[in-house]
């Protein structure tokens, strides 16, 4: 699957969308859900929580195994995807169209941080052994 | 270098997802997890289970020596072909490993060792064969590749297949075995539903495979052999249990014979063991999923116990996370305990097991 441009990624597999309100919306990424395998659950973050860059806000549970989602920035949850506790499934079929939570950015230099398709390409590309 | 089955090639060729099994390059699953469960359940799907090792035990006295050598007392199995599940015990009552016993004759038994332990279970097998039966023959059987056809229509799939093979095993029971041609075929498995697992020549297995694929048995991995097992409510060794516990504290009460006049290696210190602990069932009442390792808490007569999590997942049958715990004597079904999952507490409610048999959901 191609890595969509108009995003950006960190090397922990989240996607990142950056609204034209500044705001940025979070997901995980094709490759993450691929290696995850079957979703069965998404633990969520709750709006008005804070995270600091890094920070684990949310678990992605496959029938395999429990991931920690990371903030790919720091900043407040302004939105979760709650539609995902019921049909978790969704990040399987379309991940980059399947977002978790959304984050008014604490720094919003700590974008400039983030990686861009290609970046993220080379990611994979050195994991692939 | 991980060790490869017959198959390997193959279930490359099916896109399978490899992984690291203890040592065993393993197909995960060939896509989805889910759906090769799904399929067992509803249908049928075929499982590589060729990391297991059949040992064949051949000589007088065979019997004898299974009976000092097991904890279920193979006296059980007097029909040919008759199986027996049985653990296999230190002498201070903690678990070698599981296996089945098979009776073939008198002077010819076969078993059936878990991939993990075979190698330890070989080197004891021969130390008490040479210490009780030193005429008899072990025979390690890598030469042979193994194969379990699983689900509500593998039997069917399987007489498709393999020619004359209805009328060898129609009339097979539960736990019974048969030999055809180069098909040892035993009405056994791990999943909870009907099926076989056929053991055959290593070099026959890719097109015994590919044949079973073409009658519409869907490749399976260990993914959903491992959530098929569990529903079933069927220990895994290295999990739910290993030498530092007993088939007392595992659920496997039913598999030792301590009424008996007979002795066995581990029978004194179960004799003498006073459990604590029993397996038990849960089914999580929250979201989230169990895992194993997981502490769970709770009160039984006013006290406080604390127990873990030995077998956890997410159950597709019922759609709801269950697990295997080992928890105080005394919690009982329909009793609440607490699952400790990261920084919260899940409420589980526990049940009796087995958790689904024969497609259908029985907590």
């Amino acid at each position: 699957m191609s890595i969509p441009s108009d995003l950006k990624y960190t090397r922990s597999h989240e996607w990142v969308k950056i609204e034209a309100d500044g705001t940025v919306t979070v997901g995980i990424t094709d490759h993450a859900q691929e290696l995850l395998g079957d979703m069965v659950f998404v633990e969520l973050p709750k709006v008005g929580d804070s995270f600091s860059q890094k920070q684990e806000c949310a678990v992605a549970e496959s029938v395999k195994a429990a991931a920690d989602v990371y903030a790919p920035i720091s900043g407040e949850v302004i939105e979760v995807n709650s539609a995902l506790a019921d049909s978790p499934e969704k990040i399987n079929q379309d991940a980059f169209g399947s977002w978790l939570f959304k984050l008014k950015p604490g720094n919003p230099a700590e974008l400039d941080g983030l990686l861009d398709a290609a970046g993220y390409q080379e990611v994979l590309d050195s994991e692939d052994h | 270098m991980l060790k490869k089955t017959p198959l390997n090639e193959t279930h490359r060729q099916m896109n399978a997802k490899m992984v690291d099994f203890g040592g065993w390059d393993m197909p995960l699953h060939y896509g989805s997890q889910l759906e090769e469960h799904h399929k067992v359940r509803q249908d049928a799907g075929m499982f590589d289970v060729s990391h297991m090792l059949p040992v064949d035990i051949k000589g007088d006295g065979t019997r004898d020596f299974l009976r000092k050598l097991v904890a279920n007392n193979v006296d059980k199995i007097t029909i040919p072909g008759k199986a027996l599940y049985t653990c296999m015990l230190t002498p201070q009552g903690g678990i070698i490993d599981d296996l089945i016993v098979y009776f073939l004759t008198e002077s010819w038994f076969r078993i059936v060792v878990n991939a993990g332990t075979a190698d330890k279970d070989v080197a004891w097998i021969l130390k008490q064969r040479d210490a009780l039966a030193p005429g008899l023959e072990i025979t390690p059987r890598r030469d042979m590749a193994m194969i379990a056809v699983q689900g509500p229509n593998a039997r069917a799939k399987v007489w498709q297949v393999i020619p004359g093979s209805q009328a060898a095993t129609e009339e097979l029971k539960i736990f019974q075995s048969t030999t055809l041609n180069h098909f040892f075929i035993a009405r056994t498995g791990y999943t909870g539903e009907d099926g076989f697992e056929i053991i055959l020549p290593a070099e026959e297995a890719p097109t015994f495979w590919k044949s079973l694929h073409a009658a519409g048995v869907a490749p399976a991995g260990l993914g959903a052999r491992d959530t098929l097992r569990l529903e079933a409510g069927m220990n895994l060794y290295g999990q739910d249990m290993d030498e530092s516990t007993s088939p007392l504290e595992s659920g496997l009460n039913w598999t030792v014979d301590l009424k008996s006049e007979r002795d066995f290696i581990g029978k004194q210190a179960l004799l003498d063991s006073n459990p604590t602990q029993q397996l038990a069932g849960l089914v999580l009442l929250d979201r989230g999923v169990l895992r194993s390792h997981q502490k769970v808490v709770g009160q039984v007569n006013g006290q406080a116990f604390e127990g873990e999590i030995t077998s956890g997942g997410f159950s597709p049958t019922i759609n709801q996370s269950i697990a295997l715990a080992r928890i105080a004597i005394g919690v009982s079904p329909g009793d609440e305990v607490q699952v400790l999952v990261r920084d919260k507490q899940l409420r589980a409610k526990v049940v009796k097991y087995p958790f689904v048999r024969n497609g259908k959901v029985l907590v």
